[in-house]
């Protein structure tokens, strides 16, 4: 059962509704076409070579025999490609990528960092070829010794993955670098030290009347989106490119493509085909320059496919961390200091979401004095990639498994210590900047106030638990252009892949300002040459920023009808109204147009219409989640499983209702799978040992209740329509609920995840033996 | 290289007839020589459903069948669900219930349930959640294919 809370109502015509999407029927006959979908004539099929090594020197690459084997037409190695510099002198403030790791990732140079790092790639008239030329090519690798975890990495006399990475203590350089030439510092495998602090965390613990202090490990996920990854490229002989490919950004993938090639981004064009899913993991380069690269050799179309193994072992996937949290709070339930240590491995490259991690971890709270100290560690392992919520899980397992011993220890129901020190608008983050108005005590209440809280649970070994998250939500910029059709339709390009239903939510608002019908709004998402800039569906913030685009580009065809109107009717724009899709001049409200009547007479009265928009908007609002979970433990097998959910969200204002609850039913459910099966299992030379379905258990339908839904409406006041973005921070919450649904269950408190049957069992026998001693 | 195989086999009621390498899959014939891409690849192994066909009346996952076991055989994709001027009614309650947000695993959900409800017209939720349990969604958290199986259930039933 669904349910709303709302704080205020506007009445909205379109926004709140809940039409058919309009990309459905393509998608349920299997019409609409993903990023493997692609057929071109003389088509050649792509693969890549990956390392067998976790580590080690590329001594020789010899490609001549599989270029002997017929049917092969051309094979690439990182020689193939540009070479950015990777020094942080040569980044921007800000910079989200450092070009000379991407490059290095999507092809090893000189090393190879993780065991599935791509090395070379050839196209050949079929598959099957293909992959049998992978086997022709003759690689002389220098094994190196793996630096697997953040223990061994973080060591003065670890082995290092880059002689010349650059220690930063800088969070506001997530991408990391390399040092200059003159800089002569040890040579290191952390990449980025920081510390966030505020107020005086001694004095804080002074204040305490409980103390906890804990250590957390997380294990490696990988976002397991059922699409692989699949590029297609076509390179003409007058230099332009066209890529096809499913991506969470086409202007992204043709930016990051264009340097990693070495051509200006004007020579490419990405086609955006539907993508099967992205969590994240779909915003960075690893195909589309090496189709590009093929196609340019073989100069033939070659479309380059990942199979699920390499999709689990040269992509993906989110951070394994290590973080410690002490927390202190006083008798009232104020939680007076909190000090705090993430460590999160950003793979072969930098760049985890330690700095994220550490910033969300607090933010859902009034914590006056706190320190935390983040640091992002290279190990050899695939370079993390963004993950919902990138960051924010590990650190609020962390976190809100220690509120929820704090307030254990002093007494405290769960939801009322949250209530006390919950963050309100103005609460300052602990990197300075304020809240805006959020919905978190609301949120805190709504969960209190559903019946799930107060409902007995009764039975051996059941245990319910509750914990939160927080998100800050991304924004930046996005185009929109909407042309008015002569049967009063409405065609709109806009600039964000569709990952979960974003294109009829983005449709809706064009409806909404227009007072027409979701339906009569035919919404596509253009390629790089179709619609302007457009930054990656991320960040929970395509709804948002494209949103905006769109909310512009119909204020704009807006403008426009009011103004044709007037010239109909020889008045001035002033004395026309536009309600709900009605044209009136004010006063002589027999004259009256509605949009499809003007719309049919636009060709002859001046010309065709078209609104565009073009933002980069701020406002976008951080979000919180929350969730109420039941779980019986299977004390002899150690199987939990989960009896009831119910997953909390402060949403803003749901423009579609059904895709808002399927955003947090999705991330509810990655998160269940995080918390109770999902992780990397690696061998001591850094393999991966589960790069399967069969073995990388995801949850099906059969491990799961329904997911129930509360959608929290606070508006967001910082969008037209009160919306937020709503896709990722569903899944922070599940972890720590989980664990602290074990800990109501068993009295077993977990500190690492996956709390998979066999952790458990250790948890319980481990706690059976202290109880002895 | 071995030699191709002339294959001939039913695929939506039509006959059909190809060529295939006896390495090639089921998946791969129909994708990569017929060109039906509504058949998706998620992991071509066996553990995902994404693939699902089905064939002579069992669901099967496609990439784990090979071309030329198809001789013969009548097989049903999601190309051949829908009657040109109307969805079926379990496409029909996808769209209505939300039951797709990427939509890649959609037409193996589609082909597995609707194998469910013509053997088994009313089956509860635990039904459901066991016979789809073979096919992954990463996207849905299943709650609501799982309802949409259930109301194209009575869709079908009163139908029926
Ligand atoms: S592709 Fe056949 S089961 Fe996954
Ligand atoms: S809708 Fe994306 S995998 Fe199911």
């Amino acid at each position: 059962m669904a349910t709303t809370t709302e704080v205020s109502s506007t009445e909205f015509n379109v926004v709140g509704t809940r039409p058919i999407r309009h990309d459905g029927t393509e998608k349920v006959t299997g019409r609409a076409r993903y990023s493997a979908d692609i057929q071109l004539p003389g088509l050649l099929h792509g693969r890549v070579l990956r390392s067998p090594h976790a580590h080690a020197r590329i001594l020789s690459i010899d490609t001549s025999k599989a270029l002997d084997l017929p049917g092969v037409k051309a094979v690439v190695t990182s020689a193939d490609f540009a070479k950015p510099s990777g020094r942080v002198s040569d980044l921007t403030e800000g910079a989200i990528h450092n070009m000379g790791f991407m490059a290095n990732n999507v092809m090893a140079g000189e090393k190879a960092l993780y065991k599935g790092h791509a090395v070379a790639a050839v196209a050949a008239t079929s598959p099957h070829i293909a992959e049998e030329a992978l086997g022709l090519i003759d690689i002389q690798y220098e094994v190196l010794p793996p630096v697997l975890t953040l223990d061994v990495a973080m060591k003065d006399d670890a082995p290092v993955l880059h002689e010349r990475l650059a220690s930063l203590a800088n969070p506001g350089l997530r991408p990391g670098g390399l040092k200059d030439d003159d800089d002569t510092g040890e040579a290191t495998n952390i990449a980025n030290h920081f510390v966030f602090e505020s107020g005086d965390i001694e004095q804080g613990f002074k204040e305490a009347d409980v103390v906890v202090e804990r250590e957390f490990d997380t294990a490696s996920v990988h976002q397991g989106y059922i699409e692989p990854h699949a590029a297609t490229a076509v390179w003409n002989a007058d230099g332009n490119i066209t890529i096809w490919c499913s991506s969470q950004g086409q202007f992204a993938m043709r930016d990051q493509t264009a340097r990693l090639v070495g051509v200006p981004v004007s020579k490419i064009k990405v086609i955006p085909m539907e993508i099967g899913g992205g969590f994240g993991g779909k915003t960075i380069v690893y195909l589309e320059p090496v189709a590009a690269a093929l196609a340019k050799k073989s100069g033939q179309p070659v479309k380059v496919t990942m199979s699920r193994t390499d999709v689990f072992q040269g992509t993906g996937p989110t951070s394994g961390t290590h973080i410690r949290v002490k927390m202190g709070a006083n008798k009232e339930g104020k939680i007076t200091a909190v000090d705090a240590t993430l460590a999160y491995e950003s793979g072969a490259f930098p760049g985890s979401p330690a700095i994220p991690g550490s910033l969300c971890m607090l933010s859902a709270y009034e914590v006056e004095n706190a320190r935390v100290e983040g640091y992002d560690v290279v190990v050899n392992k695939p370079k993390a990639a963004a993950y919902r919520a990138p960051g924010s899980p590990a650190s609020a397992f962390a976190a809100e498994s220690v509120i929820d011993e704090v307030a254990g220890k002093l007494g405290f129901d769960p939801v009322d210590f949250r209530m006390l020190n919950g963050a309100r608008e103005g609460t300052r983050r602990i990197n300075g900047v304020r809240l805006p108005r959020i919905g978190y005590m609301e949120l805190l209440q709504a969960a209190k106030d559903h019946p799930h809280y107060s409902a007995p649970l009764e039975g051996p070994n059941r245990g319910r638990g509750f914990a939160t998250g927080f998100w800050g939500n991304g924004t930046g910029p996005a185009s929109a252009v909407a042309s008015v059709n002569s049967d009063g339709s409405v065609s709109l390009v806009e600039g964000s892949p569709d990952i979960g239903g974003n294109r009829v939510a983005l449709a809706m608002q064009v409806a909404e300002v227009l007072g027409i019908a979701a339906e009569d709004v035919k919404p596509a998402i253009g390629d790089t040459d179709s619609v302007g800039f457009t930054s990656n569906t991320g960040g929970s913030g395509a709804t948002f920023k494209s949103g905006w685009a769109c909310y512009e580009a119909a204020h704009d065809i807006k403008r426009q009808m009011i103004e044709r109107a007037a010239k109909i009717w020889e008045a001035s724009p002033e004395d026309v109204s536009y309600t709900d899709g009605v044209l009136t001049h004010n006063s002589d409200p027999e004259l009256k147009l509605t949009f499809r009547q003007l719309a049919a007479r636009l060709n002859a009265t001046g010309g065709p219409i078209s609104g565009r928009g073009n933002v980069n908007p701020r406002g976008q609002g951080p979000a919180t989640a929350g969730c109420i979970v039941d779980v019986e433990v299977d004390p002899d097998t150690g199987k939990v499983e989960i009896l009831r959910f119910t997953t909390l969200q402060d949403i803003g204002k749901a423009i579609h209702p059904s895709y808002v609850e399927g955003q947090m039913q999705g991330g509810a459910v990655q998160g269940i799978g995080w918390a109770l099966n999902e992780e990397y299992v690696y061998n001591d030379r850094g393999e991966m040992s589960n790069s399967s379905f069969l073995d990388y258990r995801m949850p099906t339908s059969l491990d799961l209740p329904m997911i129930d839904t509360v959608m929290v409406e606070v508006p967001n006041p910082g969008h037209p329509f009160g919306m937020k973005g709503v896709g990722e921070v569903a899944i922070v919450p599940p972890m720590p609920a989980i664990a602290n649904a074990i800990h109501n269950a068993i009295g077993v408190r977990m500190t690492s995840l996956p709390m998979s049957p066999g952790n458990i069992l250790e948890a319980i026998w481990s706690q059976q033996e202290d109880g002895k001693a | 290289m071995a030699k191709k195989a002339h294959i001939e086999t039913t695929i939506n009621g039509e006959q059909v007839e190809y060529l295939c390498e006896p390495r090639q899959s089921l998946l791969e014939v129909l994708r990569d020589v017929l060109e039906m891409t509504g058949t998706k690849e998620g992991c071509n192994d066996g553990n995902c459903g994404a693939c699902t066909v089905v064939m002579d009346g069992r669901i099967v996952n496609s990439c784990l069948v090979l071309g030329a076991e198809a001789e013969g055989a009548n097989l049903e994709t999601i190309e051949g669900v829908a009657t040109p001027d109307s969805l079926h009614p379990l496409q029909q309650s996808f769209l209505q219930n939300a039951a797709l947000q990427c939509g890649i695993c959609t037409p193996g959900f589609i082909l597995a349930s609707k194998a469910l409800l013509e053997m088994e017209p009313d089956p509860g939720e635990e039904r459901v959640r066991h016979w789809l349990a073979g096919n992954l969604c990463r996207c849905t958290g299943y709650d609501k294919i799982v309802k949409a199986v259930l109301e194209a259930a009575d869709v079908l039933e009163v139908k029926g």
